[in-house]
């Protein structure tokens, strides 16, 4: 069953990427507003909520951090610990998730309730490539909603990061936090950082869109392959998760 | 009208499979013809195949076995290098099947919209003369959850109008319908049978399967049964309605007392 399940998966993913490339000037009237509809919907309508996150992240990230790093007057470290901590790998992965909460959960129960409708059929009924007219928007949208929002909640939570020193009365200014921090980043983190949130958007979409659409369903069903879905995208973000560390460490 | 030597669909020995499992036959060895213009009910009670049939008659689910040939091509299905031919058959499902995202006039647009790659304005000269057609214009900017069903099926026939196709098919298009709606669908039906003025005025090749005959008397059609996984051709509206078998008496609502008791 896992098996079949990956193999599912690999397979619609290659037929989506290849779909986006052949088909991406096919009907652009239709196709190009539903894209940026989807943008929004995936980053735009998000942004707020991501802020607040963000400011909760960073306070909640550097109050641990200068609790512990006080008792062993390593304050310097609190920049470092941000990179490492907020950059590489709580920001993306929290982004992900909650992309996969608010937008993967509506893109299964919306996909399967169409599915299940025999709006499908009816798409090719009418000589329209389904994945074209419904995969490839919600998966573009999902994937530069995951890639822009990690960064706006990366900078949102380093910025509060020093919020909270400064109400802490620890004794390090601005310029020494922005300074540790940019010292700590290299081209590494900036690369792997915008390919791991793409490939966590894109697969996002992948999982959430296989599992809608690519089985005839019936309307009791979609409630199942939704909780699937999700359950599924988490655990496809935590596998790539650990591939990137496994790159982080050999790069 | 019609011309047996070209016929535009053709099953030879075709078996169809259900369409959610296709290893599921509904139906067995269907030989068929139709010629271009001619209008064929197919009378099949609920629950035998007529949905299987018809989505493999026009292409959208592959025969599991046999020969299907359109306009003489043989093929299994319009995948994407048959889009020219997909096109030329206009299909109606029994629920509609709307977009349930889209208003009536935006489901209307869609095909349009999709393969002449025009902004919704562009096509709003053609989706307004359709809405007008068959009198959707009321409730051009609603969405269909908001819809009684018999407006929604009615989107969905003017949908598959859109791009003026030669051949129709209809999945139970008088199922459900309002008294007055059964008129007006029969009245249309037949009037694009032979040729709508509006639509170009060339004869539509139609098909349509339905549970009830009843509204469907007409000189100029042709009548089918789906029976224990056969497909049966019964000829016109008299040979089929003199027929003895009791499951068209059934489909015409024969009086219980001229269908034989059971014994």
């Amino acid at each position: 069953m896992f098996l079949i399940t990956v193999q599912g998966l690999a397979a619609f993913a290659l037929i989506t990427l290849a779909v986006i490339l052949k088909k991406f000037n096919v009907a652009p009237h239709v196709i190009h507003p539903m894209i940026r509809r989807e943008i929004s919907r995936a980053g735009i309508q998000l942004l707020p909520m991501f802020l607040f996150v963000a400011f909760m992240l960073g306070f909640l990230v550097i109050g641990q951090t200068v609790s512990v790093a006080a008792r062993f007057g390593a304050i310097d470290y609190i920049g470092t610990v941000m990179v490492t901590v907020v950059m590489r790998e709580l920001g993306p992965l929290l982004a992900a998730v909650l992309i996969l909460a608010r937008v993967g959960t509506a893109n299964v129960i919306e996909l399967g309730t169409a599915r299940a409708l025999n709006e499908v059929e009816a798409l090719e009924s009418l000589g329209i490539d389904p994945v074209h007219y419904l995969i490839v928007p919600r998966v573009i949208g999902i994937t530069l909603g995951v890639f822009s929002l990690t960064i706006y909640l990366v900078l949102a939570a380093l910025v509060s990061g020093y919020l909270f020193v400064f109400l802490q009365n620890v004794p390090l200014n601005p310029g020494d936090y922005f300074k540790e921090l940019a010292d700590s980043m290299n081209w590494l983190d900036f690369a792997l950082l915008a390919l791991k949130s793409c490939a966590f958007g894109f697969f996002i979409g992948i999982v959430t869109c296989y599992h809608g659409l690519a089985q005839p369903l019936r309307l009791q069903e979609v409630s199942r392959v939704t909780v699937r879905a999700i359950a599924q995208g988490i655990i496809a973000c935590i596998f790539i998760d650990a591939i990137f560390i496994v790159l982080y460490l050999h790069l | 009208m019609s011309d047996n030597s070209n016929p535009v669909i053709e099953m030879r020995d075709v078996v169809i499979g259900a369409v959610n499992d296709p290893a599921f036959v509904m139906l067995e060895k269907v030989n068929w013809a139709v010629a271009p213009g001619e209008f064929w009910v197919i009378g099949a009670p609920p629950y035998s195949g007529k949905s299987d049939f018809l989505m493999t008659t026009a292409g959208l689910v592959p025969p599991v076995d046999g020969c299907y040939k359109f306009y003489g091509n043989e093929t299994r299905i319009f995948d994407e290098s048959r889009l020219a031919d997909r096109l030329r058959m206009g299909f109606i499902f029994e629920n509609a099947s709307l977009f349930h995202h889209l208003t009536v006039a935006e489901n209307i647009a869609l095909p349009l919209c999709y393969h002449k790659n025009l902004e919704p304005a562009e096509g709003a000269k053609l989706v307004a003369g359709l809405l007008e057609l068959t009198e959707l214009k009321p409730i051009a900017e609603v969405t269909p959850a908001n819809l009684p069903r018999s407006w929604i099926k009615r989107a969905g026939l003017a949908r598959a109008l859109m791009l003026q196709p030669d051949i129709l098919v209809a999945d139970n298009p008088l199922g459900g319908l309002e008294a007055r709606h059964v008129y007006w669908w029969a009245r249309f039906l037949d009037e694009l049978s032979r040729g709508h003025k509006a639509l170009g005025g060339k004869p539509m090749t139609i098909i349509a399967a339905t549970d009830d005959l009843r509204p469907w008397r007409g000189a100029n059609r042709r009548f089918a049964l789906l029976k224990d996984k056969s497909f049966i051709q019964l000829g016109s509206w008299d040979e089929m309605a003199s027929s003895s078998d009791p499951l068209v008496k059934e489909l015409l609502a024969t009086p219980a007392e001229t269908v034989d008791a059971p014994r």
